[in-house]
């Protein structure tokens, strides 16, 4: 009985969803919580979103669940970061047999090259960098105008609105970072997820694990940390919210310097923490550099 | 050659402290691979090591990153599986690898689903990957104490765990020790796996138990020199280890590991008891 009702239902849905998704919200999965963030800001309520590796959570290492591939399978529209950041999506998109179109958001941003034990590969953490992701947002804006032709306006305006706040975002980022000495501006975090934040505002990032947080730490890198931070080259140090801290708290106790703060890099935070939204997260990593580096 | 081989550790406190948790390390869990491998229970070290994960991620998700719950969760996972086969195979018709496989593989999915519960947060595997160059006092601490506990209890078991492991029946048979001294035993080599995966993680912390106990096999036939052997054996993969992770920028756990292996393979071709050597006494001995 039960299981007849769930057949007809799976038919009756199978049947239904294409015609439906003009009256009903467009279904939008996003890989990572910053970009469902962004999504949700420009679709409004136009859009459902689902996130596949959420707050806190670490993409780099993220093992897919089948509610995962479920979304997938159910979704108009997947939003992906690119540049090699979601290691597991391909594999999804094949296994969950996915209709929906896979729109990279990272289309056009210049990316940054990996040095050291990364040398060649592609930065992935472009949305560290505010002018990237209004990039991010004009790229998001098409995809959806041509997934959902009849609400193109609302997201037109909504993604206008976000857009304005970026611009008043990335002058605010750049007044605190000028307000820090030239001579301070390196700092020490878990893995290298800040390239183009350094990049566009002018820090210098330094970090024990290489770009993707699914790498060991060698004796010669903490070695190297160690000795910026003795010779006062580094003027800081963070942990993350999605590494193990544990490194750093070593180096921290070492060169006995305090640690400065919790950085949010790949991931938002929880709803009751400081970085709930991208433009938050943002907020709050400037307000800990800078108050971690002026207060020392 | 002093900047090559001992400024890095006079230098940086954090070497200090790999060096000397891997040397902890490695006294205790030499005799103990010693005694798993005479008790052709090599493969059991593989098998406790991934029953330790599921006590360990109960430990974490309930107390955070912090080294005494997920140890004490590791330890009372590892102790649950390692009597429960224990038990099995003394009380039923179960050998004890095959018990020893059905527990462990029953550890396992629990921990991996246990991981999988906490689902998005902070990568799991990735903090029960442990790094030998991130051990604080604690870690260090805790690596000495069961380091102390196991040397002791080797000392005052010495003569039963021999017994048990060249004639298990015979010690039955002639003293009430036998069971005991098989559990005891068991615990030792639980402990000495906690330990490892703090320096090291789960998986590679049982490297620095068997390889150095394997390759101590091809050079000596006395039980008491077969462990001085591995200790040191697991000494000097540490210290290499460290050393090549320091100049040659590679990851300190592997690298230990691969250390062991070397010396394995070494001792493998050169040692005493090992392929030549005992090649070239097996010819002399036909021509004479």
């Amino acid at each position: 009985m039960t299981l007849k009702w769930f057949a007809k239902m799976l038919f009756v849905t199978s049947v239904l969803s294409p015609v439906a998704a003009h009256a009903a919200p467009l279904k939008v999965v996003a890989s990572f919580s910053i970009l469902g963030d962004i999504a949700q800001e420009i679709g409004g309520d136009k859009i459902t979103i689902t996130t596949l590796v959420g707050p806190n959570g670490d993409a780099h290492v993220y093992e897919p669940k089948p509610a995962d591939a479920v979304a997938m399978t159910e979704a108009n529209l997947v939003l992906v970061n690119g540049l090699g950041f979601e290691g597991f999506i391909e594999r999804l998109a094949k296994t969950s047999a996915s209709s929906a179109q896979i729109i990279t958001v990272s289309t056009g941003v210049t990316p940054l090259i990996g040095e050291g034990e990364d040398a060649g590969k592609n930065d992935p953490h472009a949305f560290q960098s505010i002018p990237n992701v209004r990039l991010y947002v004009k790229n998001i804006v098409a995809a959806l105008c041509v997934a959902d032709a009849a609400d193109c306006e609302t997201f037109k305006t909504n993604a206008g609105a976000y857009d304005a706040k970026l611009a008043a975002l990335d002058s605010d980022v750049r007044a605190a970072i000028a307000s820090i000495p030239e001579a301070k501006r390196t700092i020490i975090t878990s893995h290298d997820a800040f390239g183009y934040f350094g990049h566009e505002y002018g820090l210098k990032f330094l970090a024990p694990e290489g770009i993707s947080t699914d790498s060991e730490a060698s004796a010669a890198g903490v070695a190297a940390l160690v000795d910026q931070m003795k010779s006062s080259k580094a003027s800081a140090l963070f942990v993350e919210n999605i590494s193990d801290p544990r490194l750093i708290k070593q180096i921290s106790e070492e060169t006995g310097i305090k640690i400065g703060g919790s950085l949010y890099s790949d991931a938002l935070s929880a709803a009751d923490e400081p970085a709930a939204t991208y433009i938050d997260m943002m907020r709050s990593n400037v307000k800990v550099i800078k108050g971690a580096i002026l207060g020392s | 050659m002093y900047s090559a081989l001992i400024a890095p550790f006079m230098d940086y406190a954090f070497m200090q402290r790999a060096l000397f948790g891997t040397l902890l390390l490695a006294i205790g869990a030499g005799p103990v691979g010693v005694f798993l491998m005479l008790r052709r229970m090599s493969l059991a070290g593989d098998a406790m090591a991934h029953a330790i994960l599921p006590g360990a991620a109960v430990g974490y998700l309930l107390f955070g990153l912090a080294i005494f719950p997920m140890t004490i969760g590791g330890l009372i996972a590892g102790l649950i599986v390692a009597l429960g086969a224990g038990a099995v195979s003394r009380f039923t018709i179960q050998n004890e690898d095959a018990s020893m496989a059905a527990f462990y593989l029953i550890s396992l999915a629990a921990g991996v689903l246990i991981v999988s519960l906490r689902g998005s947060s902070v990568d799991l595997m990735h903090v029960l990957f442990g790094t030998v160059l991130a051990l604080d006092n604690q870690a260090l601490a805790l690596i000495g104490g069961i380091t102390v506990l196991t040397i002791l209890m080797l000392f005052i078991f010495w003569r039963g765990l021999i017994a048990e492991c060249l004639d298990p029946l015979f010690l039955r048979s002639v003293s009430r020790l036998g069971t005991p001294v098989h559990f005891i035993f068991l615990f030792l080599v639980v402990l000495n796996l906690v330990s490892g995966f703090q320096a090291l993680g789960t998986l590679l912390s049982v490297g620095l138990m068997m390889l150095p106990a394997a390759a101590a096999r091809f050079w000596t036939s006395r039980v008491e020199t077969m462990c001085l052997v591995a200790v040191a054996i697991g000494m000097a993969s540490g210290v290499a280890g460290l050393l090549i992770s320091y100049h040659f920028s590679l990851p300190s756990g592997p690298s230990i590991i691969l250390n062991a292996g070397v010396f394995y393979l070494v001792s493998l071709l050169f040692g005493r008891r090992g392929i030549i050597p005992s090649r070239l006494r097996s010819q002399r001995h036909r021509t004479a």
